[in-house]
């Protein structure tokens, strides 16, 4: 029987992930339909909302940032062959970090405080990272496992830190006392009048460097060929003398760190304070990016864009056809993470074959 | 540029139609909590109020449900840039970005509701919590035939401790003797959401004997109600009337009146006798209450009816004082 032609590397990084969402938002738009609202519109809506003004846009990139974030650190574990589904709590904890040093130097200059936040949130997160990288290194519990319990944990520990230490008398909401405006992350806003009142900051900018960091990490240097080596083929990287367990700790902690700037973008940027669950499920995002994006940067950039596109052109979508429900909204984007994650390959063997009847034309068989 | 200009293009018709869709003058709107529209409680009760409103005058209403913390201010500016007024946003989570959003537009009119903003244009509306639990608690204690009732917060918070408080108070005066059980489900806002652990905490304290559990806990007090009916017992529901939830397993609701505050709000813009400041509504206001209805009417004996009109009353002329935990973070039972 005839051979598994693989495909164009175009049509591998770009025509199959645009039909996986292209599909998606067919089946989004069959649900829209039957409910009784006009798909066009709703599609419409969206697109207006993610990209069509600038407060909009704005928020767009905002998303964007945490998903970058979230992503790249998937995506920098992946390479070591190890799945860290915890980037939710380790920017969870590192909130804390954050707010310790905001608070403790409440009042010094931003462009002072930005770099103290990364390194603190940044440290905090490594940390909460590199515990299951020494459970797995050292004891051999499976990261999956640890990773996804070690949110919990995360949630239980920051919902007691917050609601009974950091909290301030008089307060009802649980969050902390507030960072004082000099001190926090500047917005776009006050550079670009074009950002008009949505959240994105300069952080937005330190996801685009982490980017740049990610691929010059993990394609240029010796630690990166290491990392490929042992997500590849971890008996290779033993006879070649790389040292598994360091690399695996070395490598969550980093991707720890990387998930931990989406608290420096949150508390640090736009809400200035530490609130209750304030990483509303941007790590979990960070697990579908990292797979649309093969784990490159430049795929989690993109992904990242679409998703944030999809949360803001979502919110658009629910203020503007309030037919269309925030669950509906919900569906939509999981339809989306369904068709490019989960079943991303699901299209590939129609088209291997098309590509290939198209190679060879008719009558050779 | 090239693509903000593209967007442009197939948005144009759309923002055209948003723009339209706006542009009726001075609707009021309500922005939900993350807890949703339909959480059987507090933002249920608003949207209650809402629908109230629209029913009566034939009018429109804007609504939004957030999904994360950066939607609360986002929304606000959706709904008050394009002239939505009065714009209602319950619970006190939104203290945050009203205080940002509500002096952006001067002219427009903002509610909140159980926490106060101090705003010329802002509206706060606090309930007397204690007064209404005070009833609830008095029929729970006359209803219990072990001696022992519960009551059941989402988390230690000083506004669910008022709720706590006041159901204890009225307990002890209808029955000196009587047992109180409290339990947290969490530790966090997010118990706010988990009936599962609801339901171990409710099916905890009827193991200890309690008969009648009393929920604080908004959408997770369904696992309360439902444990109680469950066991054959009793729950009492909080917010909004939820006799209906399992009828004859639910002894009352502790009503907290967010609809009225929310059609108060709307109809008080409507009619042009909008105020700002802060509403403190109690029994005398009918603001909060305890709900009697079909549902739970073959429960309650004309004793319990006495006693508690009769408190009410004492309460509203003033002889009759219930303790409000927050005042001094004590409890006096």
């Amino acid at each position: 029987m005839s051979v598994r032609v693989p495909l164009p590397r175009w049509v591998d990084v770009a025509l199959l992930p645009v039909l996986n969402v292209v599909l998606a938002f067919l089946i989004g738009g069959l649900i829209v339909l039957s409910v009784g609202q006009n798909p066009l519109d709703a599609v419409g809506y969206m697109i207006y909302g993610a990209f069509g003004y600038g407060s909009g846009f704005g928020y767009t990139l905002y998303y964007t940032t945490d998903f970058i974030f979230a992503g790249l650190a998937v995506s920098l574990a992946f390479h070591a062959g190890m799945f860290n589904i915890g980037p939710e709590g380790q920017a969870y904890v590192a909130g804390l970090g954050v707010i310790i040093v905001a608070l403790l130097f409440n009042g010094l200059h931003w462009a002072l405080m930005f770099p103290l936040m990364i390194i603190a949130g940044g440290l905090f997160g490594a940390f909460w990272a590199f515990i299951p990288g020494y459970l797995q290194a050292k004891r051999g519990s499976h990261i999956v496992i640890t990773t996804i319990l070690f949110n919990f944990i995360a949630i239980s520990l920051m919902g007691y830190v917050i609601t009974k230490i950091l909290k301030p008398a008089g307060v009802d909401s649980d969050e902390s006392a507030p960072i004082q405006a000099i001190s926090r992350v500047p917005q776009l806003r006050e550079f670009l009048a074009l950002f008009k009142n949505s959240p994105v900051n300069l952080t937005f900018l330190l996801a685009i460097v982490a980017l740049f960091f990610v691929y010059w990490l993990v394609w240029r240097t010796k630690f990166g060929y290491a990392m490929r080596t042992l997500g590849r083929n971890p008996t290779a990287a033993r006879y070649a003398g790389i040292s598994s367990s360091r690399m695996i700790m070395t490598t969550m902690a980093l991707s720890g760190a990387l998930a931990a700037m989406v608290a420096v973008n949150n508390v640090g940027g736009v809400q200035g304070r530490l609130i209750l669950n304030f990483v509303a499920g941007a790590g979990f995002v960070g697990v579908a990016v990292a797979f649309m994006g093969k784990a490159h940067p430049v795929g989690v950039a993109l992904a990242s864009l679409l998703f944030g596109a999809l949360y803001q052109g979502g919110q658009e979508l629910a203020f503007s056809m309030p037919g269309i429900t925030r669950e509906m909204i919900v569906t939509i984007q999981a339809l989306v993470i369904l068709f490019t994650g989960a079943m991303g390959d699901m299209l590939r063997i129609p088209l291997e074959k098309l590509f290939a009847r198209w190679q060879r034309p008719a009558g050779g068989g | 540029m090239t693509l903000t200009s593209l967007t442009k293009a197939i948005a144009g018709g759309v923002a055209l139609s948003a723009i339209a869709a706006g542009a009726a003058f001075a609707d009021p709107a309500v922005i939900y909590d993350g807890g949703g529209k339909f959480d059987k409680s507090f933002n249920e009760a608003a949207y209650n109020g809402a629908e109230m409103y629209k029913k009566e005058t034939g009018g429109t209403y804007g609504e939004f449900e957030i999904t994360n913390d950066a939607q609360r201010e986002q929304a606000l500016r959706q709904f008050a840039s394009r002239g939505y007024s009065p714009i209602v946003t319950p619970g006190y989570n939104f203290v945050t970005a009203l205080q940002a959003v509500a002096p952006e537009f001067p002219d427009l009119h903002f509610v909140i509701l159980d926490a106060v903003v101090d705003l010329p244009n802002v509206r706060s509306v606090l309930f007397k919590e204690q007064e209404g639990s005070y009833l609830v608690g008095m029929l729970a204690a006359m209803k219990s035939e072990s001696g022992t009732i519960g009551v059941i917060p989402a988390f230690n918070l000083d506004l669910l401790e008022a709720f706590a408080c006041g159901y204890k108070q009225g307990a002890h005066a209808a029955r000196p003797d009587i047992k109180v059980l409290e339990t947290y489900i969490g530790s966090g806002f997010d118990a706010f959401n988990d009936p599962a652990k609801a339901t171990e905490v409710a099916k905890s304290q009827l193991d200890q004997g309690a008969d009648v559990l009393y929920q604080v806990a908004g959408g997770a007090g369904a696992g309360v109600l439902q444990a109680a009916a469950d066991a054959g017992k009793w729950g009492i529901g909080v917010d909004s009337n939820q006799n209906y939830l399992h009828p004859g397993n639910v002894l009352t609701s502790m009503t907290k009146r967010v609809d009225v505050a929310t059609y108060n709000a709307f109809m008080d813009e409507k009619n042009g006798k909008w105020t700002a400041g802060v509403l403190n509504l109690g029994l005398a206001e009918d603001g909060v209450g305890a709900a009697f209805d079909d549902n739970n009417k073959a429960l309650i004996t004309p004793e319990m009816t006495a006693a508690v009109d009769k408190a009410r009353a004492d309460i509203v002329a003033g002889t009759l004082k219930v303790h409000d935990f927050r005042e001094d973070k004590a409890c006096p039972v």
